[in-house]
């Protein structure tokens, strides 16, 4: 799939923005995936963007493979990334997490069969005072018990 | 009692907007300083005694002397990518007072003559993102950054980069990495950013919270921010206390106030019949402190330092007594095999071998040799690497086993944790 008139036009713009090009490569690949149906970034967006980019695949593939948050394979269309590091733990983030994957159905990672969910644990996201809490794509949600948090995700 | 310096207007939600933030003496400060020579505001900034709020606690005005003269272009970067578990208090200024930031940012881009900076904020934080940028486009509507700011002759654009998901990113020299495109990986120091850094320029690195503080040195003085805080550590903390408190949450108090105070006091004590047990004082890199240590502590950087552990970026966790010893310091030390970037064999390694050897024991299959192998392992890890991550995953392994040792012991022995009920729902 190649990208819209809209992205090409915010990839060209990011390639101004800083001292040098290959800095826009971590912009432009949220930007990719943003776009992309399955909430990932796939070869083909790699070698759109280096084209777009002029710069080598393997610089972007570099930073693609080295970060987190740009999901190397499909992901659900609720992106639930539950916190379960320290503070969380203490307060019931990973209990929440395997709740979440049996009311949904998923192992961690994957896509349920309806694609709506991927349940992902993650390191602290800097929201401890709200423990146990969870990303949902682009938004924190916090201060949860395991029952609010399947109820907030069913309703979304 | 909390001193609000920083974070005196935090709850007005006015004070995130350009108007509101000015009425309540904002940008104030950024006009007297440009009634001031740049270098005397360095002078000013380490008179005050500000340490580096970020982690290492190293003297800020210190630090920016070290640029060299060469009339190279010189970058201030802001280290906002807050991935230290337990830490929160970047991401709450961020969201309550952006212009606090970039008023801090413009300040110290004048003492120190830069006249480009970045935000670097984690990927995670949308929401303060969009807060700053919306904040940075007011500034620059105001003429408060771009060229001649408020009529001084002084430019200063400004920028907000998001990373994309790696603790790493946080050390300095990985955050300049990843601005420049590429993986987060450290680079060896010296050379320093000061002298080599982004793009290979001169660059300051420095957190949120120091960058805001600057603002207030400039407008008390630096002896007015001395009246704050201890001899060796000036001035207030905004601290993040997260775990079993009633109150959760940043408290903003001075310098060398007591732990047990900041517990009791600020956050409300522990829960209804709960014992505490155990305080991380600094950031899950801290080493742990017993319930007995934490008595007489205090939050300065001397005292946590004589006590064997560190302020680091002010993340204080509770532990009370319905918790695993063993279980926290798997939770931590699979954080840090995580983030280990890999590029040195005994962090890459290490990591590896003390979540596997503490995970072993978890699962009830560990050996009694295995309680010491953790500190032989974290013998080779310290001091022996590029950065301090490998350090921050020794440090913590080292103190968990030596101060509770008898319940790793008792794991080893029953092959289940000593605290009744505290693992058999975990996973
Ligand atoms: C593994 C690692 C992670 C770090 N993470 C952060 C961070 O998230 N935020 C931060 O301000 N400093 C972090 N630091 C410290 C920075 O390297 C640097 O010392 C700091 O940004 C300097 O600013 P300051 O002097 O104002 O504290 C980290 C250091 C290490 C070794
Ligand atoms: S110490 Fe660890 S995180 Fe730091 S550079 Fe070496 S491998 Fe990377
Ligand atoms: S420990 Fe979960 S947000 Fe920090």
């Amino acid at each position: 799939m190649a990208f819209s008139q809209e992205t090409i036009e915010f990839i060209k713009k990011e390639c101004q923005r800083y001292e040098t090009r290959r800095s826009a490569i971590l912009p432009c690949l949220y930007r990719a995936q943003k776009e992309d149906p399955n909430n990932q970034v796939t070869p083909e967006a790699v070698a759109e963007m280096a084209t777009l980019m002029e710069l080598p695949e393997v610089q972007i593939n570099e930073v693609l493979h080295f970060y987190t948050m740009y999901n190397k394979k499909p992901v659900g269309k609720l992106h639930v990334q539950v916190c379960t590091n320290i503070s969380c733990s203490m307060n019931g983030g990973r209990e929440m997490a395997e709740h979440l994957c049996k009311e949904f159905n998923v192992n961690y990672e994957e896509v349920s069969s309806d694609g709506r969910y991927t349940i992902s644990r993650v390191e602290c996201l800097g929201s401890c005072d709200t423990a146990p809490m969870m990303q949902v794509n682009d938004k924190y949600h916090e201060n949860l018990t395991k029952e609010e948090a399947v109820k907030l995700l069913k309703d979304m | 009692m909390e001193i609000k310096l920083l974070s005196e207007h935090y709850d007005k939600p006015e004070f995130q907007g350009l108007d509101g933030y000015k009425k309540l003496g904002g940008y104030e400060p950024l006009k007297k300083a440009f009634q001031m020579q740049p270098k005397a505001i360095i002078e000013m900034v380490k008179e005050s005694g500000l340490r580096g709020r970020g982690g290492a606690g190293f003297p800020t005005g210190v630090k920016w002397g070290f640029l060299p003269d060469n009339g190279e272009p010189r970058y201030l970067l802001c280290n906002a990518d807050e991935g230290e578990p337990g830490t929160f208090k970047d991401r709450l200024m961020m969201e309550r007072a952006p212009h606090q930031l970039i008023e801090g940012m413009i300040i110290s881009a004048f003492a120190v003559g830069s006249h480009k900076g970045y935000i670097y904020i984690r990927g995670e934080y949308n929401e303060p993102t969009a807060i700053l940028q919306k904040a940075i486009a007011e500034a620059y509507d105001a003429g408060l950054l771009g060229k001649n700011i408020l009529g001084s002759g002084f430019d200063f654009d400004l920028d907000v980069y998001q990373g994309a998901g790696a603790y790493i990113c946080g050390e300095e020299t990985g955050m300049i990495s990843s601005l420049e495109g590429k993986k987060g990986q450290p680079k060896l120091k010296p050379p320093f950013p000061a002298v080599q850094g982004y793009l290979g320029k001169p660059t300051i690195v420095n957190n949120v919270e120091t960058l805001a503080a600057v603002k207030y040195i400039i407008r008390d003085g630096a002896d007015g921010y001395r009246k704050h805080g201890t001899e060796k550590s000036a001035g207030t903390k905004l601290f993040s206390v997260s775990g079993n408190v009633m109150k959760p949450g940043t408290y903003e108090v001075p310098l060398g106030y007591k732990l047990m105070d900041l517990i009791n006091i600020e956050c409300g004590g522990l829960k209804p019949g709960r014992k505490l047990k155990a305080v991380i004082p600094g950031g899950s890199s801290a080493p742990v402190l017993t319930a007995a240590e934490c008595a007489d502590a205090t939050m300065d950087y001397e005292n946590l330092a004589q006590k064997g552990t560190m302020l680091g970026s002010g993340a204080v966790i509770i532990i009370d007594d319905t918790n695993c010893m063993v279980d926290m310091l798997k939770v931590i030390l699979h954080f840090y095999h995580h983030e280990s970037c890999g590029q040195c064999t005994p962090c890459r390694e290490g990591t590896g071998w003390l979540h596997k050897i503490v995970s072993s024991i978890y699962s009830g299959t560990g050996r009694l040799q295995d309680i010491d192998l953790i500190q032989q392992v974290a013998d080779h890890m310290a001091g022996k690497t590029i950065c301090a991550l490998s350090d921050a995953a020794a440090m913590p392994a080292v103190s968990f086993v030596q101060k509770f040792r008898s319940e790793f012991e008792f794991y080893v022995r029953e092959g289940r944790s000593k605290v009744k009920g505290a693992v058999d729902a975990q996973v």
